[in-house]
């Protein structure tokens, strides 16, 4: 590695790390920053003397402040998380663990979508400028902006699970590869229209560069100029903006999980919010905070171990 | 030609939205709360323009009451925001330095959570969650894109002559800010503002979708939530309730483009 990019990464991962530590601090401190008793605030003056007792042990409440802030670290440093405080012998992070798989999977599938769809979209508005193509690739990148995924979920059972029969209904208990597709489509659908765009504006500019306008002249087909020469420097910007959107992809994850009734991280921060399981609460909040910012730091580090001008900057 | 092709359809939306919000409770037909369980999920009729949905109330007054609700808290949500962003942005951008390190980094912590989640995350440590509970929630992570737009701002204009002209004359720092800084500052925020309400307004739908609003008041998101459990068998207070939430988003964000085209007539979009 040259001492360039090594002092990229090394300050990228600084950066990410402190995000990391103002974050766990940040979680820390709401609980703590409550007006009153937070244990009133949370659980009401109906709550059984027992739940506020649990409650209290739970989040550490009647230690000193910084003997609070230690055993929250060290909870989140052992991997545990801490303890449920609805079902005590259990961690917060077998809990997690026990979801997180099926919405990292849904997660990805929503991505295949927007990537699926807004690659060839844009490229072709992009390549063919003013044509009913590049009419086409607006309208649904409008649209896809426009409706709201609480919206485009009830409507695509409603079209493809009770009109024309295709794909299964939330609630059948099937699994696979067909229940997976409304869901994904129902969050992809957004970053989809985003990325068309960005797909769109980045391939027009690759392709008035003199390179292009070289390929051009040395005779190669259009088809091959766009895959070949543009399509692999449009994407890098595209991946940015791609990578930004992830918070509204997980976010995306936790709708459509109550909607298709999918079992996952979202329904069980849900679960957990009505439970008033505030340690189980904080556990999803800074597993999914981590996500979003190891995400971050590896589209960084990609971006600047393939195109060396971002090191600079 | 596009300009005028976008002015109507956007500012017309939202003119809608304003008066449904404003007097629109009193126009509803019914008290949304009233239950009548002998004609649940019915079909529009003369009685019911838009049908009714569970236990029998009426879906058009829900979205009536429902109205209010989502104008006062995307006032509400946007008004705070746009204050402390501002504020915030414009300090960070026009002094730099630790400042500048201080709010960016601040920010930089919020976005880290997705926004939804960050908002759940501060209702549930509330027993009853009220609208006051769910404006702040907003508002904690909505100051943020007004900091950013108001700093980035705020930087181009830092070194102008008649910035370092205020400075000269001895100005002090919040009267330079206040009368030189925010004039110039002001389009964009006032244009992201606009298509800002209508992120509110789909923040609110959907935590109420989800079942954390405030429970108390006839909400769209609610009902499209209720809507969505009958799907199959009574569609069309989903459809009703959905397709307002879907319009008025849309309005939203298209007043918001039409408006940063006025204001800007070096734009190309």
């Amino acid at each position: 590695m040259s001492p360039g990019l090594l002092r990229y990464v090394a300050e990228r991962a600084a950066r990410a790390a402190l995000t990391v530590f103002g974050v766990v601090t940040l979680v820390f401190l709401l609980v703590r920053l409550v007006p009153g008793d937070p244990v009133d605030a949370i659980l009401g003056d109906q709550a059984s003397p027992e739940d506020r007792a649990d409650l209290r042990r739970a989040l550490h409440l009647d230690e000193s402040f910084g003997d609070q802030y230690v055993a929250f670290v060290g909870d989140i440093g052992n991997g545990s998380l801490g303890h449920s405080f609805r079902r005590r012998n259990v961690t917060v992070w077998s809990l997690i663990r026990e979801v997180l798989p099926a919405t990292v999977v849904l997660a990805l599938a929503a991505l295949l979508v927007a990537w699926a769809l807004a690659v060839p979209l844009g490229s072709l508005a992009a390549s063919r400028q003013g044509t009913r193509w590049d009419g086409a690739a607006s309208t649904f990148a409008m649209l896809g902006l426009a409706i709201p995924n609480i919206w485009l979920g009830p409507l695509l059972i409603l079209v493809f699970g009770v009109q024309l029969r295709w794909l299964p209904l939330p609630g059948d208990g099937e699994g696979g590869v067909a229940a997976l597709i409304l869901p994904a489509i129902t969050i992809g659908t957004a970053l989809a229209a985003i990325l068309t765009r960005q797909t769109r504006g980045s391939m027009i500019e690759v392709l008035s560069e003199q390179y292009i306008v070289a390929a051009r002249a040395r005779g190669l087909s259009p088809r091959s100029v766009v895959l070949k020469h543009a399509l692999r420097n449009a994407l890098l910007p595209v991946m940015t903006v791609g990578a930004a959107q992830l918070g509204a992809l997980l976010s995306g994850t936790v709708i459509a999980e109550k909607i298709f009734e999918r079992r996952g991280l979202g329904t069980l921060f849900l679960e957990a919010f009505f439970d008033r399981d505030i340690p189980v609460v904080q556990g999803c909040v800074l597993v999914i905070a981590a996500i979003y910012v190891t995400v971050n730091l590896a589209v960084d580090l990609f971006y600047g171990v393939v195109d060396p001008r971002v090191r600079l900057s | 030609m596009r300009r005028l092709k976008k002015l109507p359809i956007g500012v017309i939306i939202v003119g809608v939205f304003a008066v449904m919000a404003t007097v629109g409770p009193w126009l509803a037909p019914h008290d949304p709360a009233a239950i009548d369980l002998h004609h649940q999920y019915e079909l529009p009729s003369f009685a019911h323009f838009l049908g009714t949905a569970d236990n029998g109330v009426d879906i058009l007054s829900v979205l009536l009451y429902g109205a209010r609700l989502a104008g006062l808290v995307g006032l509400l949500v946007v008004g705070i925001s746009l204050f402390v962003g501002t504020t915030f942005g414009m300090v960070a951008g026009y002094r730099g330095g630790l400042s500048d390190h201080v709010v960016t980094g601040i920010a930089d912590m919020v976005q880290a959570f997705p926004a939804i989640l960050l908002n759940i995350a501060i209702l549930a440590l509330v027993a009853r969650p009220g609208i006051a509970h769910l404006v702040f929630a907003l508002a904690v992570n909505g100051w943020v894109l007004y900091a950013r737009v108001a700093r980035a701002q705020t930087f181009t204009v830092r070194e102008r002559e008649y910035i370092q002209a205020a400075r000269a004359l001895g100005m002090s720092e919040g009267r330079i800010l206040l009368r030189h800084v925010l004039p110039n500052v002001a389009g964009p925020l006032v244009v992201q503002a606009t298509s800002g309400i209508g992120a509110v307004i789909l923040a609110e739908s959907t935590l109420s979708f989800l079942g954390l609003g405030p429970g108390t008041n006839a909400s769209w998101g609610a009902l499209l939530d209720q809507g969505s459990a009958v799907l199959l068998r009574f569609p069309h207070v989903a459809l009703f309730a959905g397709s307002t939430i879907a319009t008025t988003v849309l309005g939203f964000n298209l007043a918001g483009d039409w408006l940063r085209d006025r204001l800007d007539p070096k734009a190309i979009r």
